[in-house]
């Protein structure tokens, strides 16, 4: 596979028809592979590809100084590649002025991922060029939120203390925005100072606005990359909150982010038939 | 903005529940103002915050609103296909669907949060909503876990 993705970039470089590769690289075995930009075709052999693969790369898309490197080229597992077709959606890309290349997966990290236990983008959709073989298991769709239902057996109050504890060890570091790529906004709302919309102190007050706000701001987009959770220096287990309303929108909507191109985004669009049960 | 002191009364017996109404400018508010016009009482416990639509209230607010010492919300506006703007409360409806569980997640106590349509002649709902919302409120007491949340940090 790696021999293979070596020549597909090392012909996009040379044809000129992309300028710079986003991939992966790995300094030695041992490592993680990191993110690495490559633009000439003497470098493409710096190029990895293994199950330790575990960073989206998406998140350089739409980064000001990695589009100044020109046209690009990006390499995606079947994950990753849904937040091309959000950011798509969006307009936040051109998306025929790039080249994807998607890269069949059976899981990443070590040990894998959770997000990986209830994969069924095994083999990326709605990508220029693909990449190997992978082996598709058929995965029950209630498997995907397994996490948040075991979590959500607890009572309110235990859901509440344990919050408490997560959100405490928050810094506010803004890891999770960061390496999002759908948390793309040039001026945060977390970083508007007129008005003050909630406190940026860490303290467990401000941490529960900004987790909620960050959760919220990506109500029908996330793609459940699960970045932030592996981004946070705290530890904090974000993935249950993005579960939560990925889970409301599959449920009460039928919609699930970055299958579909063309489908109205949940929140911005609106059905006269909505379920309003909650709602005297 | 007593959200820094200590619960003034933490006995509950002279407790009082605040409540915050977000309401729209053309249906809710103008059923409370047919109660305020009709004479019907209802308990002062609710402070109404008046905004163009539902379509409007950033889920932000209702964080805000815990933030700064509310024992319950209320969120409320025009019936479906009552909007002035025509689809606001579609969108908030939708949007408060997925906000809802969010919260129920993060442990919040889906009991504080209450979601109606009001029209502009329906004052005796909004007085019938609002005082079920108090007494309910009341019986439930202060809303502690989220006071200390933003006191204790």
């Amino acid at each position: 596979m790696t021999k293979q993705l070596h020549k597909v970039c090392r012909e996009l470089l040379e044809s000129g028809k992309v300028q710079v590769i986003i991939g992966y690289g790995q300094k030695d075995r041992g490592q993680p592979p990191h993110p690495v930009f490559i633009t000439s075709p003497e470098e493409v052999e710096g190029l990895v590809w293994n199950d330790q693969c575990v960073a989206n790369l998406t998140t350089y898309l739409t980064r000001k100084e990695i589009r100044a490197l020109g046209k690009p080229a990006i390499i995606v597992k079947g994950c990753d590649a849904r937040a091309i077709v959000v950011l798509q959606r969006e307009s936040q890309i051109d998306r025929s002025a790039m080249v994807v290349i998607g890269m069949a997966c059976n899981g990443v990290g070590e040990p894998r991922l959770a997000k990986c236990a209830a994969c069924d983008a095994h083999v990326p959709a709605h990508v220029d060029i693909t990449i190997g073989e992978a082996v598709s298991e058929p995965v029950d769709p209630e498997r995907r939120y397994n996490d948040l239902n075991v979590f959500m057996t607890q009572s309110t109050d235990e859901r509440m203390d344990y919050w408490q504890d997560e959100l405490e060890r928050c810094v506010r570091c803004y890891a999770c925005r960061q390496v999002c790529p759908l948390c793309y906004c040039e001026r945060c709302v977390a970083d508007k100072n007129r008005p003050v919309r909630f406190s940026t102190a860490p303290t467990l007050k401000g941490n529960y606005a900004w987790h909620i706000t960050r959760a919220f701001h990506l109500a029908g987009r996330c793609i459940g990359c699960d970045e932030c959770t592996r981004a946070c220096p705290a530890g904090i287990n974000l993935r249950l909150l993005n579960l939560s309303v990925a889970r409301a929108a599959e449920n009460a909507f039928g919609y699930r982010a970055g299958l579909d191109p063309e489908a109205e985004p949940v929140i911005g669009s609106f059905s006269t038939q909505d379920k309003e049960s909650f709602i005297k | 903005m007593t959200h820094k002191q200590p619960h003034p009364d933490p006995d509950m017996t002279t407790f009082e529940p605040k409540i915050v109404a977000y309401v729209c400018n053309w249906c809710t508010y103008l059923g409370a103002d047919l109660a305020g016009t009709n004479r019907l009482e209802y308990p002062p416990n609710v402070r109404i915050i008046r905004l163009p639509c539902t379509g409007r209230i950033d889920f932000n607010l209702i964080v805000k609103a815990f933030e700064t010492g509310a024992d319950a919300v209320l969120v409320s506006g025009c019936h479906p296909g009552d909007c002035h703007y025509t689809s606001g409360n579609y969108h908030a409806r939708r949007r408060w669907t997925l906000f809802r569980e969010l919260l129920d997640t993060l442990g919040i106590e889906m009991d504080r949060i209450h979601f109606t349509w009001i029209s502009a002649a329906e004052g005796r709902k909004w007085q019938q909503v609002i005082t079920e919302i108090t007494e309910k409120t009341r019986q439930m007491g202060p809303y502690l876990a989220y006071k200390r949340i933003c006191r204790v940090s």
